[in-house]
């Protein structure tokens, strides 16, 4: 999991080079992820993962932090 | 049936009276009955569709429901016989019939909207294609009116059977449930276009009669009533009178045209807004908020999370973010960031699906092109404020504006103009006329028009131009109060005295200011149409 993070942070610091992504569960109900950057996210974890996140995963509770994400990428890692 | 009309005042007495009258058990049944009678006032035949919705939806969805379940059972009790390769290709399977069922539903649905909405349309253009030709023949067009609300609760349940597919919840069992889902009467004309899971709790939960709710519930309905009856239906004259006649109001009045009709639009659609929450409300009910004071908004983008909410949010969670995350699209995103460069390469996608939804935002606001336009340009301005950003940060850091009150008043005039701008294409409705009277802005410098007392000759008298600069301020004043929580909510920890002044005095100026009476139509809602 801690190996996930820290490519997921790179991935996201790139995005927003300010902002501080850790401690926030608030990523996208406070708007600082929209939906480009939601989906320059997905197609970049996609890549780096090797995995697919469909559009019906693309909900805030999946996107509000960086733990939620790291659990989505580990369930679909797992998934397949 | 209108909203500000006679009419509705006593259909909806009726029905809260005999919402709390009634046992408990039964209000989500009188709800539907009173909605299929709401509808039905505005023609018998507008009824065949919301029930071919109604039960086209709930037979299919309940199907990939039932789908769902036999997957899960069936994967259960072969948990141990079956390999991880012969469960996948199992789900797949499963997954494959579902979304047929799915797509049956959508082009079902979908289908009926396109063809009440858009043959004509379609005709028209075919029609101006044979002109062109030269052809000497014509398509005869459809005589067939657009049924009421259709654009949104066709699309309220196709977001329904999406969630469905998509396992965010259980389908609705029981059919008139769903019909009045489907159809629940405040929200049926207008929107908002609420989520089932949002809705249908406290739409089919018994509720007792509570008075603070039902307070609540009337004065956001006083405050709807005001910002239409006071506010947008003087303006709407106005408006008309400069768009309908384009030889006289050029230049200068194209931009207070453009200006009125900001305002008009806000307080007409918000205020339909309000007398939809605050019915809702006296029943118990909770509908979802469709704006957040947008004309405070200091971008577009961020425009657009407040204005519609609901409509901006079904299109990103329904169409944005499915297409740009659907297999061609990823394949085209890695094709192109491969030829492109990473940077070019990554906007291909976004750029395409972002099109997409703008074109089908435009179109579902009306069959013509300058809805289309309209749509078009709303997806210029926001890929370009995107691409812009980086600058933005480096100018606000570079002139430390960031947060100022001057820059922040900047930004919301800005928005505010833009947004205006744009809308002219509503105003006029035909694409070149919108795009010679606004150049009119820039060549016609009629200003000296505005102070000649013209402006009176608009349809207005000096008092109407009054009654609409307090109601603008009051407007403001209200924004400006709820910044910090609910103004109802301030209003009712003041003395019982002067929470009385108010809602009476609110209650005044509808009564004596309102448009409204024997012998004056009241306009049609704006989004009605839509």
């Amino acid at each position: 999991m801690e190996e996930i993070k820290s490519t997921l942070l790179e991935i996201l610091s790139e995005l927003h080079p300010d902002e501080d992504f850790e401690g926030c569960d608030t990523l996208v109900d406070s708007k600082i992820l929209d939906s480009f950057d939601i989906i320059s996210l997905v197609s970049e974890i996609n890549d780096e993962f090797e995995i697919v996140i469909s559009a019906d995963k693309i909900v805030p509770q999946n996107f509000n932090s960086v733990e939620a994400l790291c659990e989505l990428i580990q369930s679909l890692m797992d998934e397949d | 049936m209108l909203f500000t009309s006679y009419e509705f005042i006593l259909f909806l007495l009726i029905v809260f009276i005999l919402y709390y009258c009634i046992p408990k058990r039964f209000q989500w049944w009188l709800l539907l009955a009173a909605s299929y009678i709401f509808y039905f006032t505005s023609g018998a035949g507008n009824l065949f569709y919301i029930l071919f919705t109604t039960i086209s939806t709930y037979y299919f969805v309940r199907r990939i429901q039932k789908s769902k379940d036999a997957q899960a059972d069936w994967l259960k009790e072969h948990k141990q016989a079956l390999s991880r390769e012969e469960r996948k290709a199992y789900k797949e399977k499963c997954k494959k019939k579902q979304w047929g069922l799915l797509l049956l539903t959508l082009i079902l649905n979908i289908g009926m909207l396109a063809v009440v909405k858009y043959t004509n349309f379609v005709i028209h253009n075919i029609n101006g294609i044979l002109e062109m030709t030269g052809s000497g023949s014509r398509l005869s067009f459809w005589d067939i009116a657009l049924p009421l609300g259709i654009s949104f609760y066709v699309f309220q349940t196709m977001g329904y059977a999406i969630d469905v597919y998509q396992g965010k919840y259980r389908a609705e069992e029981n059919f008139f449930k769903l019909a009045l889902f489907v159809s629940f009467f405040p929200q049926l004309i207008q929107g908002p276009i609420s989520r089932f899971d949002h809705l249908a709790k406290s739409l089919y939960e018994p509720h007792s009669f509570n008075g603070k709710t039902v307070a609540f519930g009337l004065q956001r309905i006083l405050w709807g009533f005001f910002k239409k009856l006071v506010i947008a239906d003087r303006l709407v004259v106005a408006v008309n009178t400069i768009i309908g006649d384009t030889a006289s109001y050029r230049g200068i009045w194209v931009f207070v045209g453009m200006m009125f009709y900001a305002l008009e639009l806000y307080a007409d659609f918000t205020g339909g807004i309000d007398i939809t929450i605050g019915v809702a409300q006296t029943m118990g009910i909770t509908v979802t908020e469709n704006f957040i004071r947008p004309y405070f908004s200091k971008n577009i983008k961020e425009y657009w999370n407040r204005w519609h909410i609901t409509m901006g949010s079904w299109f990103t969670d329904y169409i944005f973010y499915p297409i740009s995350v659907c297999q061609p699209m990823l394949k085209l995103s890695k094709a192109s960031r491969k030829r492109l460069g990473e940077q070019v390469g990554k906007r291909v996608t976004i750029y395409l699906s972002c099109f997409v939804v703008w074109f089908a935002t435009g179109i579902w606001h009306g069959a013509s092109w300058n809805f289309i336009v309209w749509g078009l340009a709303n997806c210029v301005v926001i890929l370009i404020t995107q691409e812009l950003e980086p600058f933005y940060r480096w100018f606000h850091k570079r002139f430390s504006v960031d947060g100022t009150f001057g820059f922040k008043l900047f930004q919301v005039v800005r928005t505010i103009l833009l947004m205006s701008a744009l809308r002219t294409f509503d105003c006029y409705r035909d694409v070149p006329l919108t795009f010679r009277m606004f150049g009119t802005m820039f060549t016609d410098f009629n200003w000296g028009e505005l102070f000649s007392g013209a402006l009176l000759g608009l349809g207005l008298t000096a008092w109407d131009y009054m009654v609409i600069v307090i109601g603008f301020f009051l407007l403001l004043g209200v924004s400006l109060v709820q910044r910090s929580g609910s103004v109802r909510e301030k209003i009712a920890a003041k003395p019982y005295a002067m929470r009385f002044v108010l809602w009476f005095g609110l209650f005044l100026l509808v009564l004596l200011w309102g448009t409204y009476g024997i012998g004056y139509d009241a306009s049609q809602f704006i989004y009605n149409q839509f």
